[in-house]
């Protein structure tokens, strides 16, 4: 089986680089347990990081120390405790990568089958090339070469750091500054890996780009950090998709994703985050504190976030557009669906700097069970932001009586030559469809299911194929249990 | 004497000054309500753009140069005649307040119907002050709501309207605030109580106005409740000086099969605030808030409203609509809440404002909070420039540039005011409304 | 193929189907007509199950089977196909999924196998074609945007597909010019044959001109005052409801 043995190969190289890649004065695999400046000099040490790398991310860590939690999101948790949680683990067989595909541990393999991306059919999926984060450390990366005679760099951020830096130094931070936010400050100081993009000026990248993230280990936070840059007239789509075990404790995800596109570029981002949402009764789940931003910095750049939210016990998470250049556009398709105690404050911001910019949001959110989910969104239109145009469209539905939906819509214009639509209705799933769909044979938590994609369809549609099928099975899977 | 505005020390000195001689000093349940006020805003302070419901308007910068003379002590001198809303041939029922003190030379509070209470509140305090017991609505213990906090503990004036049960009151109550008529820049705190008896019908025309530019400050508050099955209909010019500061709060509460309607019409002052806090407490409570605004120059007018479904079968509709000029900066913050218990709540808010010049602004803010699922809610916002096509069509039917405009800005408003349910009222608006139009470039 | 036998039901406390006997055997087509309100519509509504509506005496048997102790999908799945006054509009699913849902639903709980896609299709083109319909109806979200024939029509199309052993149509002459009434009619009585029974729920005559029931019965106040042949739906629309109910009491 040739495919089998291509992708071997491509392990076994990967664990090679990897070797290199580590510093092997340090024998520990985890860093100690909370956090400090040691924890972070740690994590640098064990990534060879540049001098500069290191100060970045101390200064960061300053930061956060000083930084409050920000409280206006409409969600509700105890006070994180910081230092019960590890900041660093990389996989035991670290240094002892496969072979072959036999000595994969067949947990890991197995739970790549579930997410829908098995190894040994990876050339399968013609067209997608993973980067598989399990944990903190890259462990396969595929279809590198096809990207390499394009030019595209599709690699972890810890390798770019090492072989691309003078891009990394140059971007990252420029969209989301270290000391945004508690959450973002947090990432800076210990972001352990992540996906590092960059399209060369006129490429079309030749196929979509995945990563899957994985949080595994117990009691680890995972910060990924990434950053894709497009550069003039280019293209990318990137697909993102997250998953985890069942754990009793929450465990803290704070990414943080930054996009940069140039004159003529697009980047299209499509997640699908399935976090462990926790149980009915609220134990165990991931706090996703997410900070994605997308920078239109050239003119007719273009960026396109799409997400499904169906996990994590608590999501906080605004993947936002900065129109800076003249003619950009920015879009938010959002599909957020919580149910038993979830907990979501999710929206975006749309900045309008430059003329004749154009934005597009449509939030379809629904909430089951007893969960509670709010979209916030800012629109901004700014004073040179001529012609610039908004539309946004912002559905609830709600299913059951205990569970809320709130809508928080920020809108703020300094443009007469700008305009800006705003619409925003919440009801509850209809008795009459439903009736309408159990008359016709089929079931009730499949009725749901197929008003609940149907209110969904917009958003669904923008969502690569591949993704779209397993969006919509979690739309059914996500709702189970809420009616009856 | 003036004395810098609202601090809390500023505040704390005056109240040592003056709370023996507030009008229903004495009284206990009065002392301890006004000395509750006190303590929270001493708490809380002057509110500022770092409270979420003040992220758009900064009080305090707006205050900062500013210092007023309580109405208390402020002289005032005469006025010949007061402006009036209602058509001349009106009958009247009419109370006008100069500066923060109660004038009986232009009011008229002759024929007052049978079970119909109408008169100032330095008066109720003096003769009957068990009246108003119950019927003041303390503010909610929030940093945001320090204005109103401040006005539990200083207000001196206002007056009390109370229609008993049954009572259909067909001539519209008018109550005048006029500002201006002191040489010293006057700061008052006023209270509007409002009681609608089970059954009854009023309409209430409140007007504010100013000599010249009318540099004072007025912090109203109003307590409107209407009983079951009452209603009460509500026009609300604020048309001040461009000067004046003008600081608002409405407590409404509506029990089963009350309806409110009113309509604000907001073109005055430097800087206006009015907070609108609707609890619809029974059944098939009707609560229509709609609102018109007309700012230019550097003007600032803010309206931050809450509309709480409490119970099932509540309905609302809340629609703004306005035209910003200049540099003028307007700010909506609606927020729709409907909780748990409030099933079959229709909710609907619309927000929509026509930016005339570049240098206008408009902060929207249309929030629902929803607890509930079997409802109907929706909101929208718009805002931007008039519609070029129209414009362009009106102009190659031969209209000017200015007079097109003028035209498309006057349809956009005054359909607001065509759905005001007062006849009588509308001219008065329409012109006020053209008015404004004639000072647009 | 249905009997009901001395059905009464209640909505909100009240009753308003007052002791129905009625019984439609294999093949047959009854119509079932009264003026607004006599409990037409609850008819339907009960039969197919929807919640609100309480039986609190009689049963309904379905070739000898219990429809009452069934939830709506597993009577769908037993025959009982309803065909809505007002069919109801769902966003966003095209009709083909919503059809397919439906089909495999009722084919699995009758332990048919699943069509798969392409054998769906062939045979969803099959009846669209015989109803005279086009194909773009397929692509559309169920019933959204579709004038009132077309939803009728839609309807026609789902119990084509459905093949129920009774089918019970609710007032679906309402809003429907001739053209669309006829072109209806055409539908229904395709589908007509000698293992469906049918019960026609109307206001008015005009729908019987062009399906031509077996029976018809007079629904007022929650009973059936009245049963004859079709001759008894013309007596209807010359006398009015009025003189029937007065004389029948």
């Amino acid at each position: 089986m040739a495919a089998s043995v291509e992708t071997v190969e491509k392990v076994q190289s990967l664990g090679e680089r990897y070797k290199h890649g580590f510093v092997t004065d340090i024998e520990m695999e985890t860093a100690p347990k909370g956090l400090s400046e040691d924890t972070v000099r740690f994590i640098s040490a064990k990534k060879n990081e540049p001098e500069w790398l290191l100060e970045w991310r101390l200064k960061a860590f300053r930061h956060w120390l000083e930084m409050p939690e920000p409280q206006w999101a409409k969600v509700d948790f105890p006070p994180i405790d910081y230092q019960d949680a590890y900041y660093f683990a990389a996989p035991k067989s670290d240094d002892d990568k496969p072979k072959s595909l036999d000595e994969v541990d067949p947990k890991l393999l197995e739970t790549y089958e579930k997410l829908g991306i098995p190894l040994r059919e990876q050339e399968m999926l013609a067209g997608v090339a993973v980067d598989a984060v399990f944990d903190s450390v890259s462990v396969a990366t595929t279809f590198k070469k096809k990207l390499e005679e394009a030019g595209v760099i599709f690699c972890s951020i810890s390798e770019a750091v090492q072989k691309h830096p003078e891009l990394v130094q140059k971007y990252l931070g420029s969209v989301v500054p270290a000391a945004d936010n508690k959450h973002a400050c947090l990432n800076s100081a210990v972001f352990t890996d992540g996906s590092f993009v960059y399209i060369p000026k006129g490429v079309r990248c030749p196929m979509e780009l995945s990563t899957y993230f994985r949080i595994n280990a117990e009691n680890t936070g995972q910060f990924e950090r990434t950053l894709i840059i497009a550069d003039e007239g280019s293209y990318v789509s990137y697909l993102e998709g997250c998953t985890a075990p069942m754990r009793d404790e929450n465990q803290l995800h704070a990414a943080v994703v930054e996009l940069i596109a140039l004159d003529d570029a697009e980047i299209k981002y499509s997640t699908v985050q399935n976090w462990y949402p926790g149980d009915e009764n609220g134990v165990g789940g991931i706090y996703n504190f997410v900070t994605k931003r997308g920078l239109c910095a050239g003119r007719n750049s273009k960026i396109s976030w799409t997400q499904v939210e169906t996990g994590s016990a608590i999501t906080w998470k605004y993947p936002s557009c900065i129109l800076k250049g003249d003619n950009s556009v920015g879009e938010f398709y959002s599909i957020a669906i919580t149910n038993n105690m979830q907990q979501a404050d999710t929206g975006t911001k749309m900045i309008h700097l430059g003329r004749n910019t154009r934005s597009r949001i449509i939030s379809k959110g629904i909430a089951a069970g007893r969960s509670a989910q709010t979209y916030r969104g800012l629109v901004s239109l700014g004073g040179g932001a001529e012609n610039a145009r908004n539309h946004t469209q912002c559905d609830s539905l709600l299913i059951g009586d205990r569970c809320a939906a709130h809508t928080v819509p920020y809108i703020v214009s300094k443009n007469r030559s700008a305009n800006l639509e705003h619409e925003a209705t919440t009801s509850r799933i209809s008795e009459d469809q439903l009736f309408y769909c159990r008359q016709r044979g089929i079931g009730e938590e499949d009725a749901v299911a197929l008003v609940v994609n149907g209110f969904c369809r917009e958003v669904l549609q923008q969502l690569p194929m591949e993704f779209a099928v397993e969006a919509q099975k979690l739309v059914g899977i996500s709702l189970e249990g809420s009616v009856g | 004497m003036a004395t810098e505005a609202l601090t809390v020390s500023e505040i704390e000195g005056r109240w040592r000054d003056l709370a023996g001689t507030l009008p229903g000093a004495g009284i206990d349940w009065l002392d301890d309500f006004r000395a509750q006020g006190l303590e929270q805003f001493r708490a809380s302070g002057l509110p500022g753009p770092r409270l979420e419901s003040w992220k758009y308007t900064n009080l305090p910068r707006a205050l900062r140069d500013r210092s007023y003379t309580p109405a208390a002590t402020a002289q005032r001198t005469s006025l010949d005649r007061v402006a009036s809303l209602l058509p001349a041939e009106s009958t009247r029922l009419r109370l006008v307040f100069l500066d923060g003190r109660f004038s009986a030379e232009h009011s008229q509070l002759a024929d007052l119907p049978e079970g119909v209470t109408l008169a100032p509140l330095s008066r109720v305090l003096r003769d009957a002050p068990q009246r108003l017991e119950g019927l003041l609505q303390a503010a909610d213990y929030d940093r945001e709501r320090a204005l109103q906090a401040l006005n539990d503990a200083l207000f001196d004036e206002g007056l009390l309207l109370s229609v008993s049960s049954g009572i259909q009151l067909d001539t519209p109550v008018e109550v005048i605030f006029v500002g201006g008529t002191s040489d010293e820049a006057v700061e008052s705190h006023q209270r509007l109580v409002v009681s609608i008896g089970r059954g009854a019908e009023a309409t209430l025309v409140e007007h504010h106005q100013s000599v010249g530019s009318g540099n004072g400050l007025l912090n109203l508050v109003s307590d409107i409740h209407v009983a079951a099955g009452a209603g009460l209909t509500h026009l609300r010019v604020q048309e001040t000086g461009d000067e004046s500061v003008h600081l608002a709060g409405t407590h409404l509460q509506l029990e089963r099969d009350a309806r409110y309607r009113s309509l604000a019409f907001t073109s005055g002052a430097a800087l206006s605030r009015h907070e609108i806090d609707a609890t619809l407490l029974g059944e098939n409570a009707d609560v229509t808030l709609d609102g018109a605004y007309l700012l230019r120059g550097r003007q600032h007018g803010d309206t931050t409203s809450v509309i709480r479904h409490t119970v099932p079968h509540t309905s609302a509709r809340q629609t703004y609509k306005g035209a910003l000029d200049d540099r003028a900066r307007g700010v909506f913050q609606g927020r729709i809440v409907v909780e748990q218990d409030a099933q079959k709540t229709d909710g609907r808010m619309l927000n929509k404002t026509l930016l005339l010049s570049e240098k206008a602004e408009i902060d929207s803010k249309p929030e629902l909070e929803i607890f509930a699922d079997d409802v109907q809610c929706a909101h929208g916002a718009t805002a931007g420039e008039l519609d070029a096509d129209a414009l362009f069509y009106l102009r190659s039917r031969g209209l000017s540039q200015e007079g097109a405009r003028a035209l498309l800005v006057e349809a956009f408003v005054a359909e607001l005011i065509e759905d005001f349910p007062v006849e009588a009222l509308r001219p008065a608006l329409l012109e006020r409304l053209q008015h404004w139009l004639l000072g647009t470039s | 193929m249905l009997e009901i036998k001395n059905l009464h039901a209640t909505v909100d406390g009240t009753e308003i189907l007052k002791g129905i006997d009625l019984s439609i055997g294999a093949g047959e087509v009854h119509a079932i007509m009264g003026p607004n309100g006599s409990g037409k519509s609850t008819l339907s509504y009960v039969l197919s199950g929807r919640d609100g509506y309480e039986v609190t005496e009689g049963e309904v048997l379905l070739k000898g089977q219990n429809l009452l102790d069934l939830a709506p999908e597993e009577r769908a799945a037993a025959g009982v196909f309803l065909a809505f006054q007002y069919p109801v509009e769902i966003p966003g699913v095209p009709n083909t999924t919503f059809l397919k849902e439906a089909v495999n639903a009722v084919r699995k709980s009758r332990g048919e196998s699943a069509l798969d896609a392409m054998q769906f299709l062939k045979v969803l083109r099959a009846k669209v074609k015989e109803l005279g319909m086009s194909d773009e109806y397929l692509k559309r979200a169920v019933n959204a945007g579709f004038s009132g024939g077309e939803k009728k029509r839609n309807e026609v199309l789902q119990m084509a597909m459905l093949e129920p052993a009774l089918a019970v149509l609710d007032e679906t002459d309402s809003g429907l010019d001739i053209d669309a009434l006829k072109a209806v009619a055409d539908g229904v009585n395709a589908l007509r044959g000698p293992e469906r029974s049918m019960l026609v729920i109307t206001h008015y005559q005009r729908l019987l001109d062009y399906i031509v029931p077996d029976r018809v019965h007079v629904l007022s106040q929650g009973r059936i005052i009245r049963s004859g042949g079709p001759e008894l739906a013309k007596e209807l629309e010359a006398k009015g409801y009025a003189d029937i109910i007065e004389a029948a009491a």
